[in-house]
């Protein structure tokens, strides 16, 4: 049995560790103790120390169980490095059952907590202002179970970067001066005792966000064990909300009822009431609305069940005096919630094939055969339907309405379903696409696919040929 | 007033909220810049109430004066709450002074709505600018925003905020009638959907590589439940609807609470505690571990069932499935096991590629046997399939009668 000294933390036990395995030292036959003894093996250093490869997630474990204050977890990471490297065990770290492994995952696991409290529950107090810069100085006291305040101090670095603060615990310091970060010995005693004069305002906060009706002390306690209670400026105010919940619930219940106050007169509340009340839309829609009527009445259009699980009604977009209005199918997922038409993936390759056919978008007016989302849940996305011919159909007044009042140039119908709306028959686009016949609709009707169509193209060269026609097709319509 | 009443005022105000989350935010933090702040990774919990609630941010109003009549709601304008106003200047100043001593994680900012949507909205919008831009600021913000507020104050409040939220409150237009007449769900929800485009469209640029996008990372929303008679199957399919419609990080269910000023139009009750638990397990199932509602709740039953977990519910109801094998079974099957949660199984998944699994494995895991082993076959243990069949399964997992007090 050899008795060797792990000294301070990770990086004094890897030195001697890599060491002992060198020498093939089998974990039984260690005794892992500070030793103080007459022989005492010196900090290790006549020795060379030979390197070792170990997974990297060895090293991030053992980085953490070291800081932990168990006695024994030197000779456990030494068995766990032992198994991995000469007893052929690499796979170790992922058998979270082994006993070996689940006694370090623990002690990692409270590490990391420990961290984790230490940045919740330290509470820093002012000292005091550089009267010249303006800097301000902080202190704070923290009691942990374990040696994490060197894992701990980046965090308040990066948070607090521009205030020079230190953190005094017992089991080691942290200071940082904008700079640099340097560590001290602990020391056994607070020696920020005075209270911070933010600490009463902490207090008032702290005992008006409680909310007496709904006590769980245990969650409480569970969260924000008792031992970090005597550092924190709030939580002398426990015992006290907790004691005097049950009275104020009481008074609560035994409160007369308020009656309803009128409402103030307030125009804002005067234009809710009326955005409230569901107008009927006017089906079919009247023909001497505006453009801007006609969008504000489709708002509440209910000829089909679509407008149930939809957003709301995407209507079309664009300058009244637009010389070609283009119609796709329906609104998508990310037009259904923008309340836009073309603004999601197919808009997008739309954008880029109009700019590639010199046409430009803001001058154009877009729009769909059919105004709402049609869609059905498929895991967490909501999957694109196609409309049917009942669905089509209830829109196309407002789409022919849109015509109405746009009265374009040139109309390009994309896909099936805004050819089957305005030509009012099922047409194959890809057997008639191009220029169609159709006066009664526009002096130069087009009729082409559906970006979508191409998005779901899964042969690039296919998609690029595709593409190319497609802006051939939108081409005919700026000459 | 004094500030402290202020102070007091506003945080009481603003305790039914139960949303305190920190997490999600874009990783950012003070070096290099001339304040404080830093996010990125979860969210830190500085205290917690006796209400078993974590304080993580200031959240307060910044007024609870209010035009609005939502009968639930402490700041409705027919109760006689004392009234408090901050000034920006004064938030800004206590949210930096909490911050530098470690108290919050940052701001939560909400406030009654005065005059109109949008003259609330800007004065809430003014108070993270400040801190962002003339303190910068860079601690977490979360602003409520006002449906009715327009497109451009809410993508402002955005672009501020690392999180931003608009309450549903109630699950359905019926109930919000009778209860918050100012109210409507396809507002709330076409706002919702305008907010999560804007979303999407800073996620695509900062995915295409763009480091300056300075905009809120997610939305969320909270319910109260046990106000109105809605069912858990009225708050579960509205969840499930805003998760799939417009991505909401989090719906909070928020128990109805007591509040000091009752309405005539909704007495005081007990705050139905458990069933807010309840409700937060199955809208973790939904969202972990690939449940539907419908296989959670069904017509005939649109309730939780208040005595046992949604998911053990759930395998009582459906024994047929079970028992499943620990060594074989798939992770979508593992996963409606039960006592097992996500990590554990994919710890198992991970182990049982060197090992059979035995029941002192699942030990190690810190697996509740008395929970599993019913459910489970491993290398040492085959359910008692007379156990799986026999109502006895049941009354195995309900809760301890209470033992009577003498007297």
């Amino acid at each position: 049995m050899r008795s060797v000294d792990p000294g301070e933390g990770f990086t004094s036990w890897r030195e001697i560790a890599r060491r002992m395995l060198g020498e093939g030292v089998p974990p039984q036959e260690i005794l892992w103790e500070a030793e103080r003894g007459l022989f005492a093996p010196s900090r290790v250093r006549e020795m060379p120390t030979m390197k070792l490869k170990v997974p990297a997630a060895f090293v991030e474990l053992a980085q953490s169980v070291t800081c932990h204050s168990e006695p024994s977890r030197w000779a456990l990471l030494y068995q766990i490095l032992w198994r991995i490297t000469r007893g052929g065990e690499r796979h170790l770290l992922t058998i979270a059952s082994d006993p070996d492994m689940a006694k370090a995952r623990m002690l990692e696991k409270n590490v990391r907590r420990e961290i984790h409290k230490m940045h919740a529950f330290v509470r820093f107090k002012l000292i005091d202002t550089n009267v010249e810069t303006g800097r301000e100085r902080y202190a704070a006291w923290f009691e942990p179970d374990h040696f994490i305040v060197e894992a701990g101090a980046p965090f308040f670095k990066k948070r607090f970067a521009n205030m020079d603060w230190s953190i005094f615990t017992p089991k080691g310091c942290v200071h940082w001066n904008g700079e640099l970060l340097t560590f001290t010995a602990g020391i056994p005693n607070n020696p920020v005792e005075n209270p911070d004069a933010l600490e009463a305002a902490w207090r008032t906060y702290y005992r008006s966000i409680f909310n007496p009706a709904r006590l769980k002390v245990k969650m409480m306690k569970q969260e924000m064990p008792k031992r970090y209670w005597k550092n924190l400026p709030e939580a002398d105010l426990i015992g006290e909300l907790i004691e005097t919940s049950r009275e104020r619930v009481k008074a609560m219940h035994e409160e007369t009822l308020r009656p309803e106050k009128p409402a103030p007169n307030n125009a804002y509340l005067g234009k809710l009431k009326e955005m409230s009340a569901v107008k009927p839309c006017g089906y079919p829609p009247d023909p001497a609305l505006s453009l801007a009527e006609l969008a504000a009445a489709s708002a509440t259009c209910r000829a089909c069940p679509l407008w149930e699980h939809a957003t709301g009604t995407v209507f079309g977009e664009g300058p009244r005096n637009a010389r070609i209005m283009i119609v796709g199918e329906q609104p998508g997922d990310r037009e259904d919630v923008a309340g836009k038409p073309f603004v999601g993936p197919a808009g997008k390759l739309l954008d880029a094939a109009l700019a590639e056919a010199g046409l430009d978008r803001t001058t154009l007016y877009l729009t769909n055969a059919v105004k709402h989302f049609k869609w059905i849940p498929k895991g967490k996305i909501r999957l694109h339907q196609k409309p049917d011919a009942g669905e089509i159909d209830a829109c196309r007044p407002w789409v022919l309405s849109e015509l109405k009042q746009i009265a374009p140039d040139v109309l390009i119908l994309l896909g099936a379903t805004a050819a089957r709306s305005l030509l009012g028959k099922p047409v194959q686009v890809t057997k008639n696409r191009g220029l169609m016949e159709s006066p009664e609709l526009a002096g130069r009707v087009i009729l082409t696919v559906h970006p979508s169509y191409l998005l779901r193209l899964p042969d690039p060269a296919m998609k690029a040929a595709e593409y190319s026609k497609f802006v051939a097709d939108l081409k005919l319509a700026g000459i | 007033m004094d500030h402290d009443t202020k102070l007091s005022i506003l945080a009481d105000a603003a305790k039914y909220d139960a949303s305190c989350a920190s997490s999600g935010a874009v990783r950012g933090n003070s070096l290099g810049g001339k304040g404080v702040g830093s996010t990125g990774g979860s969210g830190i919990c500085h205290s917690y109430a006796p209400d078993g609630r974590c304080i993580s941010l200031l959240k307060i109003l910044l007024t609870n004066v209010c035009i609005y009549d939502c009968h639930y709601c402490i700041n409705r304008r027919s109760s006689n709450v004392r009234r408090a106003a901050f000034t920006a200047e004064e938030v800004v100043k206590l949210t930096l002074d909490f911050y530098k001593r470690n108290y919050i994680e940052g701001l939560f900012l909400s406030s009654g709505i005065i005059r109109n949507a949008d003259y609330t909205m800007e004065l809430v919008i003014a108070v993270a600018r400040t801190l962002r831009e003339v303190h910068d600021f860079r601690g977490y913000i979360h602003l409520k925003t006002i449906p009715e507020a327009s497109p451009e104050l809410i993508e402002a409040a955005a672009r501020y905020a690392d999180r931003i939220s608009i309450n549903l409150e109630l699950p359905t237009q019926k109930s919000l009638d009778v209860l918050a007449p100012e109210k409507s769900i396809v507002r709330t929800k076409q706002a919702m959907g305008r907010i999560r485009h804007k979303l999407d469209e800073a996620g695509e640029r900062r995915r295409g590589g763009d480091k300056k996008v300075r905009h809120a990372t997610g939305q969320s929303t909270q319910v109260i439940v046990g106000a109105d008679t809605s069912t858990d199957a009225d708050f579960l399919a509205r969840s499930d609807e805003l998760y799939g419609a417009f991505k909401l990080r989090r719906v909070y269910y928020s128990a109805f609470s007591p509040i000091p000023e009752p309405s005539r139009i909704l007495p005081l009750k007990a705050p139905p505690l458990i069933r807010e638990h309840r409700l937060y397990q199955a809208d973790w199932l939904m969202r972990f571990y690939g449940f539907k509602t419908s296989e959670i709740l069904t017509p005939e039953t649109p309730n939780l069932d208040l005595q046992l977990d949604p998911k053990l519910a759930w395998a009582l109801r459906n024994r047929q499935d079970f028992p499943v094998d620990v060594q074989t079974a798939s992770r979508d099957v593992l996963l409606r096991v039960p006592g097992l949660g996500v990590r554990n199984v994919d710890r198992i998944i991970q182990i049982r590629r060197f090992t059979r699994i035995r029941l002192t494995d699942l030990v190690r895991l810190r697996v509740s046997l008395t929970k599993v082993q019913p459910f489970l076959m491993t290398a040492d243990h085959n359910p008692s399939a007379y156990l799986l069949d026999s109502d006895a399964l049941r009354a195995r997992f309900l809760p301890k009668p209470q033992q009577l007090e003498l007297f």
